[in-house]
């Protein structure tokens, strides 16, 4: 993996980086730094970052993955809308092989579901506008990075006076499952890398909480190699200095008070629902977005009846531990056998910012392979 | 989904001030710049964009970066093939595998 440092754009200052790190890391205590953004997840394995850090500083894989959050009843609920004539089911690609109890989208597809993939929300009231006799749902996923495009789509949908189309919604917010996860008795955790994208639109301000209650450190980070490994130190210093703060390492896209029309069109239409379900997380209150009385009519939920199925993740699958950290990815019972990216048995499986999957791709094919040269038949 | 993409703006709708058309290495789709309203990018800014809508104005240099990091990422093809998909041209003929 050391074999990518030469791939890096500045790979003095990545070895500078992780020299610091190396430094700054009191080597009598154990760091637990959480990085809340799948998208960070993907990147740490990918470039195979762990090599790069002390073993006594351990990165814990956050909630900041929607598809992997999402309960398997509310991909029930969504395909059980979608059962009814004429109803089309469009959503993002990710959604399309995230299992539900009787199969994922993609398998009702095969079955005669009429589903389809739109790489925006506009796409999917575009399809309302091209199939004027069909109903149009988009199943809507995501932190506050998709939401206010979301959002902004309802706003269009009102204004063009479409009745075609309608909102399933599943969107989340980041604070809350920070706060359950602090608020875990199961973990213990000293520092925070916060999330990139979901941060280009709230900000830096939501994070605050974190330090002045908490006492615990975030810095903010980019997506690149540098990025992770500069809000590493960032942490570090603080807790050395034994200081709680939050510093924007990617003050390049993310702007201290966040982006004002996204979170103006977030409120437009959105309101906090007083509880939702999260995937190994459970039930936690004010942590997702509803849409509004007066959106009443492009709202899935209000429009049609749904079940509001309930499922409980397979028994055997770990999915809630490996969410929260408590177990890495291939200390679950399924992983790597009942459970891989081919197979998947949880959405962490799924998605390649879910550390399952992640996990799999980078570390567990590399030991495989590894284990096949070190023990030749 | 959570793609962060690099586009450059390359052509603005006068009549139709939400929207601009941005080239991503060389394929060109339609994106919303509503949620950049209140400081509207102009003719060759560079943008992050998030399904289908323009998140933030960002330099060129933070561009080729982000390029770059989809890249290293292997993410650079799912980020086209999101690109190419905008607008439903290749999306609603697609069939969703």
């Amino acid at each position: 993996m050391m074999k990518f440092v030469d791939e890096f754009r500045e790979p003095e200052a990545i070895t500078r980086a992780s020299e610091e790190i190396k430094r700054l890391a009191d080597p009598t205590r154990h760091y637990r730094i959480m990085e809340v953004c799948g998208g960070h997840t993907h990147a740490i394995y990918r470039f195979g970052l762990k090599d790069l850090l002390p073993s006594n500083l351990e990165l814990i894989h956050g909630p900041g993955c929607p598809v992997c959050v999402l309960p398997m009843g509310r991909i029930d609920d969504g395909l059980a809308i979608a059962q009814q004539p004429d109803v089309i089911f469009a959503a993002f690609g990710d959604m399309m092989r995230v299992p539900g109890t009787q199969g994922s989208p993609l398998e009702h597809k095969a079955r005669g579901m009429d589903v389809r993939i739109v790489y925006s929300p506009t796409d999917a009231l575009k399809l309302a506008h091209t199939n004027p006799d069909k109903h149009v749902m988009f199943f809507a996923i995501g932190f506050e990075t998709t939401a206010p495009s979301t959002a902004l789509t309802l706003v269009r949908a009102k204004a063009q006076g479409v009745r075609n189309f309608s909102v399933f919604c599943n969107h989340v917010t980041i604070i809350p499952a920070i706060r359950a996860i602090l608020d875990s008795p199961d973990m213990r955790l000293d520092g925070f890398i916060g999330p990139g994208h979901v941060s280009t639109v709230i900000g830096c301000r939501p994070y605050e909480w974190i330090a002045q209650n908490e006492s615990k450190p975030v810095a903010v980070s980019g997506f690149e190699p540098l990025d992770i490994l500069q809000s590493i130190v960032m942490v570090l210093r603080q807790l050395r200095a034994g200081k709680a703060r939050i510093e924007n390492q990617y003050k390049r896209v993310v702007p201290w008070e966040g982006n004002r029309a996204a979170l103006r069109a977030m409120a437009e239409v959105f309101e906090l629902r007083p509880y939702f379900e999260w995937r190994g997380l459970g039930f936690i209150s004010q942590s997702a977005l509803r849409i509004r009385q007066t959106y009443a009519e492009w709202d899935s939920e209000q429009r049609f009846e749904v079940p509001g199925v309930r499922v409980t993740d397979p028994k055997a699958a770990q999915c809630g531990e490996v969410l929260k950290g408590v177990l890495k990815p291939h200390q679950c019972k399924l992983f790597g056998k009942e459970c891989t990216p081919e197979h998947p048995v949880g959405a962490l499986m799924v998605s390649s910012e879910g550390s399952c999957a992640a996990y799999f791709n980078y570390e567990h094919r590399k030991t495989a392979a590894l284990t096949s040269i070190a023990s030749p038949a | 989904m959570c793609l962060a993409i690099p586009g450059q703006i390359v052509e603005l709708y006068p009549d139709s001030p939400t929207a601009a058309l941005v080239d991503v290495v060389g394929v060109r789709r339609r994106v919303d710049l509503g949620l950049l309203q209140d400081e509207l990018p102009t003719m060759g800014d560079w943008v992050l964009i998030h399904v289908g809508f323009a998140m933030s104005k960002i330099s060129e240099e933070d561009a080729a970066d982000q390029m770059r990091t989809l890249r290293m990422l292997g993410e650079a093809e799912a980020a086209m093939q999101e690109v190419e998909g905008y607008g439903l041209d290749n999306a609603e003929s697609a069939k969703a595998d």
